[in-house]
């Protein structure tokens, strides 16, 4: 086994990068190549631009900016476009947790920020998705507060529901789903979110409420509509189905039938 | 200041309650004054950090009806560090009907924090466990659950009850986007002003009290003040001053530390964590580590072979010639002793020849016999998410081969020194989480970080908060004060001073270089004369830094690279108060192996007669050494021992 997780200098590989660098949210953006001769096939995607920062530093340049913070694939931070594909070419899988092995000697790889109206970028490869904690402040929560819990096994979710209501809950943030999606849309973030708590008893007394603000929260924040690609999907480092979605359609459906003016979301506060 | 000139020991009032442990919660809350309703909207609370700990207190206080303003440096707050954490929560609910109870909880932590943390802290922590489990429970955190619906149950990291909540092996990430969702909640009603991508460089000071905070907005590079009435530290722990350590990358000690200057002692800071099932390094381009939940103890055995430098692949191995070494020297506990006790296992047959891996810094996890007894369909429901991650990470199946692991920074049980009320002897100054220093001692158990960082935020400075603000006379203060303008002018001289440098060194090689001396000197297992040079290294490496760091274009919009630099020179001058805490701790006791006090067969030996003390360090001027402040540690109820888990 430690034949597979070693290797040695043979197995450095020469990789052509194409940049998009952004000096800031007013200004032109372009692709810079980079060449870099000494990847190892054991570092990390984000690892291999650490290695490009670094030797651009000490020759003097501005070194790329772009969002990372866990590197175990958690965290939703790092938001790469690689060769067309948000998180890169394989499934199931944040850029933090990608690797080189995956590329080969001489391969060029085209790096490049989110595109989403509704994630301006900031600086080179940083998109700002303030968007989504906007759309989480909406209505994406119980609105309980601390001391007023009874106890917790008073609750009684069968183990389906609340498997099923987890592989919703799994979804990290990351806008991954925008970046895949050819309309730009939120749909499947949105859905998880109304899909993991819908499911649970919990969530029950506040569904119609919530499925009706984060919907027009996502539509005022400029996310394009879906229209079933399921790019999002694919691209999703989570797997979060696009079950959610039909789930959420019926949600806000079935909300929008019991919808009464008054029904705001400033009320939950 | 004039905390420089206070006598030593003149200020470490831990302000515990008296009488029967079980009762002195009760008669604190009724103790502490409280806030007339009305009167609640008036008072205004700064919470740095939004982690489990920052998030719960802002969502909490905001249902009190304070005004609460947020900070924190990722591009939003649902990326703290807490996310990451894997394995589970305790509390002490006993629905496994196992024979756990809030007094065994109690127990085993300060058992476990090798007793070093103080009883009256920890007593508290286990009483407000259930309440934890019952509030994100409301929250709608899908919990592992059995098919009768009920929360499901395991046992972790060295217990002998299954007292953990879990959700699969993302437990921290779902306890997060829980408390995330309530401090989301009062950012759309307004109670709560968030304030994301900002970092904490300075607590502003007035009259002696903590009055508010200088941040620079880390996009438009602008510096900001704010000013309020009270300011809750909930910024993580120090891990990174060991560069490599499954803390994420933006984790630092850059707010704690500039709190210390501004007055707050900082406590044990030499007591770290190291846990024993991380994936090893691979390379000199490692960014960091990745924690294997120590859960895969629960059905992984760990071993090693008996012969030295055997290059078979491990299948080869058969059963008489390898060494399950955990469960040789530690029959009753086996694979499940507390984590330092594991990893200094671990580390012990790697420095006598006997590791594993290219690096043979490495030992196996090995699932083969779970897999054979419970099939892959029952360890895939467990640990699927795990293993997958350790398979993407080294290319390796552990379905097929075993793991490899070794031990890694993970966790800093030393931080600010805060009383009972989580206030640290900066009054204002709320710290709360792996920030502060409070209740896990020399040694952390696992799954108890959560329930830490959630016991402070929900349950514990809500009351204690309002003690503060009804109990103290609070003038009126304004960000346009003197002391918020100076505050601001000391913070950007810092940073303009670092862009002034222009040298030949980057940042990251500082750091690097800086993780490497602290690992080796530092770390698992420390002596004097290793200290020492520890010592002289640092501080030449911070005069260097100071001379030849190089960081690129200004200050004027997001520049990433400034960032981690003033962090790394806070972590330079850090790491200097972190060796002479281990240096004048001459005794060993939990994560923290003090190569001049072992015990005949190896294991740690404690010194109560001369170490039963909280170390709590006062800044007395840069330059100056700090001064150190002992709190007395007592127990009452739990009668210290050495441990055995023999």
């Amino acid at each position: 086994m430690s034949a597979a997780a070693g290797h040695d200098a043979a197995d450095s590989m020469r990789i052509t990068l194409k940049v998009w660098r952004q000096e800031g949210p007013d200004r032109r953006g372009r692709m810079e190549t980079y060449r870099l001769a000494d990847v190892s096939p054991d570092m990390s995607f984000l690892e291999m631009l650490d290695v490009l920062n670094e030797r651009l530093i000490a020759e003097g340049d501005d070194p790329v900016a772009f969002d990372h913070d866990c590197r175990e694939g958690i965290c939703g931070a790092c938001s790469l476009v690689i060769d067309g594909q948000a998180h890169g070419p394989e499934a199931l899988t944040t850029v933090c947790q990608l690797h080189m092995r995956r590329y080969s000697d001489g391969d060029t790889i085209h790096v490049e920020p989110w595109r989403a109206n509704a994630f301006p970028v900031v600086k080179d490869l940083v998109v700002d998705r303030s968007a989504f904690d906007r759309i989480m402040a909406a209505g994406g929560f119980v609105a309980t507060h601390a001391g007023a819990a009874q106890d917790a096994n008073a609750i009684l979710v069968p183990k389906p529901e609340a498997d099923r209501a987890m592989d919703a809950a799994a979804c990290i943030g990351c806008g991954a789903c925008v970046a895949a999606c050819p309309n730009a849309s939120a749909m499947l973030f949105v859905a998880a979110k109304v899909a993991h708590l819908a499911q649970l008893p919990q969530g029950a007394p506040e569904r119609e409420r919530r499925a009706l603000s984060m919907v027009h929260a996502m539509d005022a924040e400029g996310f394009g509509n879906c229209t079933n690609h399921f790019e999002c999907m694919a691209a999703c480092p989570k797997g979060i189905s696009v079950e959610n979605i039909a789930r959420m359609n019926r949600e806000f459906l079935r909300a929008a039938l019991f919808e009464r003016p008054t029904a705001t979301a400033a009320e939950g506060g | 200041m004039s905390a420089a000139l206070s006598p030593p020991t003149a200020r470490l009032d831990a302000k515990c309650p008296g009488g029967p442990i079980e009762e002195r919660w009760d008669k604190h809350r009724f103790d502490l004054k409280l806030v007339n309703p009305a009167n609640k909207r008036k008072f205004h609370a700064l919470v740095v950090g939004t982690g489990l700990a920052g998030a719960s207190a802002a969502a909490s206080l905001a249902e009190l009806g304070y005004r609460v303003t947020v900070f924190c440096i990722q591009d939003s707050p649902r990326r703290a560090h807490s996310i990451a954490a894997q394995g589970g929560i305790n509390a002490a609910k006993n629905y496994p009907n196992d024979g756990d109870s809030i007094y065994r909880l109690f127990y085993d932590t300060v058992k476990g924090g090798d007793f070093r943390a103080r009883e009256s802290n920890v007593y508290r922590l286990a009483q407000v466990s259930n309440h934890i489990i019952d509030q994100c429970v409301a929250l709608g955190v899908p919990f592992a659950r059995e098919y009768g619906g009920v929360l499901a149950n395991r046992s972790f990291g060295g217990a002998q009850v299954s007292r953990t909540f879990y959700a699969r092996g993302q437990t921290g990430q779902q306890l997060l986007l829980g408390a995330y969702s309530a401090l989301m909640r009062h950012v759309g009603s307004g109670r709560v002003q968030l304030c994301a991508r900002r970092e904490m460089l300075d607590v502003v000071v007035v009259d002696g009290v903590a009055r508010g905070v200088v941040c620079r907005n880390l996009v438009s590079g602008a510096y900001e003040r704010y000013a309020g009435d009270a300011v809750l530290l909930c910024t993580g722990g120090y891990g990174n001053v060991f560069y490599l350590s499954t803390n994420a990358k933006a984790c630092n000690v850059t707010a704690a530390w500039r709190a210390h200057k501004r007055g707050a002692f900082f406590a044990n800071p030499c007591f770290t964590q190291i846990h024993p099932t991380c994936i090893p390094v691979s390379g000199a381009y490692q960014s960091k580590l990745t924690l294997m939940s120590e859960s895969l103890r629960n059905d992984g055995r760990v071993w090693v072979p008996k012969q030295k430098d055997d290059a078979r692949p491990p299948s080869a191995i058969p059963d008489e010639e390898r060494d399950y070494f955990l469960e040789r020297r530690y029959p009753s506990f086996g694979n499940l002793v507390p984590r330092d006790v594991a990893s200094r296992a671990a580390k012990e047959r790697c420095d006598a020849g006997y590791g594993v891996g290219r690096t043979k810094l490495a030992v196996y996890l090995d699932f083969r016999d779970a897999l054979r007894r419970d099939g892959s369909a029952a360890i895939r429901e467990k640990y699927g998410n795990l293993l997958q991650m350790y398979a993407k990470i080294t290319a390796e199946d552990p379905y097929q081969v075993p793991m490899r692991i070794y031990p890694a920074v993970h966790y800093t049980m030393g931080g600010l020194w805060v009383d009972y009320n989580l206030e640290s002897t900066l009054p204002g100054l709320f710290v709360l989480g792996e920030a502060n220093f409070s209740d896990h001692g020399a040694n952390r158990l696992g799954a108890s970080a959560l329930m830490q960082g959630l016991a402070d935020g929900f349950f514990i400075v809500p009351y204690t908060l309002g003690g503060h603000f009804a109990g103290r006379k609070l003038a009126p203060v304004s960000a346009d004060q003197k002391e918020f303008v100076a505050s601001e002018q000391a913070a950007r001289a810092r940073t303009e001073r670092i862009l002034a440098v222009g040298g030949a060194r980057t940042v990251d090689s500082f750091h690097r270089e800086l993780g490497r001396t602290m690992w080796d000197l530092c770390g698992m297992a420390r002596n004097a004369a290793g200290l020492a040079k520890a010592k002289t290294h640092v501080r030449a490496l911070r005069a260097e830094f100071w001379e030849n760091v190089r960081v690129p274009a200004d200050g004027a919009r997001l520049n990433q690279n400034l960032e981690h630099a003033g962090r790394v020179a806070d972590f330079l001058e850090f790491a200097e108060l972190m060796i002479d805490d281990a240096t004048q701790r001459t005794e060993s006791c939990g994560g923290h192996f003090r190569e001049e006090s072992q015990t005949d067969d190896g294991e740690a030996r404690r010194d109560d007669e001369h170490f039963s003390f909280a170390a709590a360090w006062e800044h007395r001027g840069d330059g100056q050494p700090a001064a150190l402040h002992k709190e007395p540690l007592t127990f009452e109820y739990v009668k210290p021992s050495q441990r055995s888990y023999q």
